[in-house]
């Protein structure tokens, strides 16, 4: 960062790197607007310590003047239920496997519901999950309401005294208005059986994914109440800069980061680690092209 | 929300462009300005973009343009055909091999549409070219991705090789390859695992998979949602394994799916189909001008 200067180029150059990492162009316009601004007020003129003042900005439209909550709002000593609702293929059914996986490491007793009866192989696909993390899983045919899947899922949570239900719904995309009512229908038979439950209703979203994600989280927060995310696929090069904007607009926090296929890839949110991951990457780059070139 | 205002913006541009008799640089520039901003918001990849605009505006400055009576209206139909242009023209055929099986590889990104699209190709393949396919359960990693695959067979009454999960998927394509010809299965479609085009062993599984039998078709199946990363991908996929065609899937969403735009621009290949849902029967042409138009939200 020594060899540069907080310049026109170096802001042009932060908001090209902003936007190839899916930040959107509203969010990256304010966020530009508040870095000039604080540049200007602080005076800062070399980049030497421009990157936490980036971060700071960031986290800043992230947190969108609310407290970070990341954690899991789970039961003390009652039954909970997590349900999991998201598009196609972003990885809800994976994560589910690996959520369970670090609940019963806490202790907890955990049980899954296959409330996907729609794909193919997706009742089985759960089944290894269970199997692998060692947790009974509810299950019907193929074919069946996945509303009763549920039903008959909470009462066998309850009657078993399990500390966690997590329920596995079909992919679906939202502008898909049948499908949509169905999930609605899925949460009523939920919260029925159970009055605060579902206790979290988690939004897979792909990292991949461009700025969809904003029109994915805003129609599935409408019909389910959405009360946190998960960003999966962390681990590609994709940096899903877009729930920045989620977060902001939505006030949707996000709860874990998937970064791979195995058990063990599943991290809380660190809001920190991951503004840093949307820029800096794009701006070391930059300066050993630039140290090269001064050579 | 997110898109609403797009069409909007770029309309109301073109209507205060239309509006004056003769238009100026700064006209166009503005007028650019709201076109980049369309193509951002749609996820067209940024590099895509510039450059993009770069061209159109040096048409569009041109002397035919400016003198044009109806210049905003030019502007825009250069900025479409461009665009279509760039997209590639209409290529929904499939290669066939002169020595069959014809060898189809699918490849992607994890839960990009690759299994289903296997099946929803068999389906077109038996039904428009009179094919005998035999789907390839070559995902060994992901937790019954083999059933998942099995299951479509069963739908579609169309068989399945598989041998588990403990047998190597280049063992797997060999023995395939080898009971399609004695049964006389004229196309073979392999459903390989998801993987990260980062992740250089899996990168090279698909290497040894091509090298077994020189495939005709390797589609990169990409999803429609996609955003600026879908660049790095195609070409990744592309320089490790060589594609020659891509697959858009889930266009039946409301994404603007400006990652066609990319991909088609930084490999030069086709794309051949768009996924248009879950069902068998949900794969489509691909039509580069109605892409352009969804593209920029008109
Ligand atoms: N690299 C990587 N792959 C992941 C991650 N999470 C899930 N996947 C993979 O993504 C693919 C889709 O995951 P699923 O869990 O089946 O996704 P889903 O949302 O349940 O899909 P549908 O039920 O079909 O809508 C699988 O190949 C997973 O192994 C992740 O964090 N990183
Ligand atoms: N709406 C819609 N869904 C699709 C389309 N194509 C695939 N899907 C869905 O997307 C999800 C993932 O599809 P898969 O075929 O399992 O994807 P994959 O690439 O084989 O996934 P991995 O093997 O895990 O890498 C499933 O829920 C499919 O039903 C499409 O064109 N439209
Ligand atoms: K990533
Ligand atoms: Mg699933
Ligand atoms: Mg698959």
């Amino acid at each position: 960062a020594k060899y540069r200067k907080v310049d026109e180029d170096f802001f042009e150059e932060l908001e090209e790197i902003l936007l190839q990492a899916d930040v959107g162009f509203e969010t990256v316009t304010e966020l530009m607007d508040s870095l000039r601004f604080e540049v200007q007020r602080k005076n800062i003129k070399n980049t030497s310590g421009i990157q936490s003042v980036i971060s700071e900005k960031l986290v800043e439209i992230y947190n969108a003047g609310e407290d970070d909550v990341t954690e899991l709002q789970l039961e003390e000593s009652d039954l909970s239920v997590i349900l999991f609702v998201g598009v196609n293929g972003v990885g809800k059914t994976t994560t589910i496997g690996k959520l369970a996986h670090r609940l019963k490491g806490e202790g907890k007793n955990v049980m899954l519901a296959a409330g996907d009866t729609f794909r193919a192989g997706a009742i089985e696909q759960l089944q290894v999950w269970g199997d692998r993390v060692g947790v009974e899983v509810i299950k019907q045919s193929e074919g069946s309401d996945p509303a009763a899947v549920m039903y008959d899922a909470v009462r066998a949570a309850k009657s078993r005294g399990v500390d966690v239900l997590i329920c596995d719904t079909a992919g679906r995309l939202q502008n898909k208005v049948n499908l949509m009512n169905e999930l609605e229908k899925i949460h009523r038979v939920i919260s029925r059986e159970i009055p605060n439950a579902p206790h979290e209703v988690l939004l897979a979203l792909d990292a991949t994914t461009g700025q969809n994600a904003l029109v994915q989280a805003q129609t599935f927060k409408e019909v389910t109440n959405v009360t946190g995310i998960v960003l999966t696929k962390l681990d590609g090069t994709a940096k899903g800069g877009i729930v920045l904007a989620i977060r902001n607009k939505l006030h949707i926090p996000v709860k874990f980061v998937g970064l791979g296929e195995q058990m063990d890839d599943l991290q809380p949110f660190d809001a920190e680690k991951y503004v840093y991951g949307l820029f800096a990457d794009g701006l070391d780059l930059e300066e050993a092209e630039e140290i090269e070139s001064d050579k | 929300m997110a898109f609403e205002g797009l069409a909007e913006r770029l309309q109301g541009t073109l209507q205060k462009i239309k509006g004056k008799g003769k238009i100026s640089e700064a006209d166009v520039k503005e007028m650019m300005r709201e076109v980049r901003y369309a193509l951002l918001e749609a996820d067209v990849n940024l590099k895509v973009v510039k450059e993009f605009v770069k061209n159109v505006s040096d048409r569009a400055v041109g002397q035919d343009v400016m003198k044009s009576l109806t210049p905003g209206q030019q502007v825009v139909k250069i900025v479409k055909d461009e665009l279509t242009e760039l997209m590639g023209g209409e290529q929904s055929q499939i290669s066939f091999s002169t020595r069959p099986p014809t060898v189809i590889m699918m490849v992607g990104l994890q839960g990009a549409g690759k299994t289903t699209t296997t099946g929803k190709l068999a389906n077109v393949l038996r039904k428009k070219y009179n094919k005998k396919p035999l789907l390839v359960a070559a995902d060994i990693y992901r937790p019954a991705a083999v059933q998942q695959l099995q299951t479509i067979g069963k739908q579609l009454s169309l068989p399945v090789f598989a041998l588990g999960t403990d047998i190597s998927p280049v063992e797997i394509v060999k023995q395939a390859i080898e009971q399609a010809k004695e049964e006389h299965h004229d196309v073979v479609i392999i459903d390989t695992a998801g993987r990260l085009h980062i992740d250089e062993t899996l990168m090279q599984e698909l290497k040894d998979i091509r090298a077994i039998k020189e495939p005709d078709e390797v589609f990169l199946v990409v999803d429609a949602m996609t955003g600026q990363d879908a660049v790095n991908v195609a070409n990744n996929f592309n320089e490790a394994i060589g594609i020659t065609g891509v697959v858009l899937t889930k266009l039946d969403g409301d994404t603007r799916g400006g990652a066609a735009l990319s991909i088609r621009s930084v490999t030069q290949k086709p794309i051949k189909f768009v996924g248009m849902g879950e069902k068998m029967d949900a794969l489509e042409p691909f039509h580069p001008e109605r892409m352009a138009s969804r593209i920029l939200g008109m």
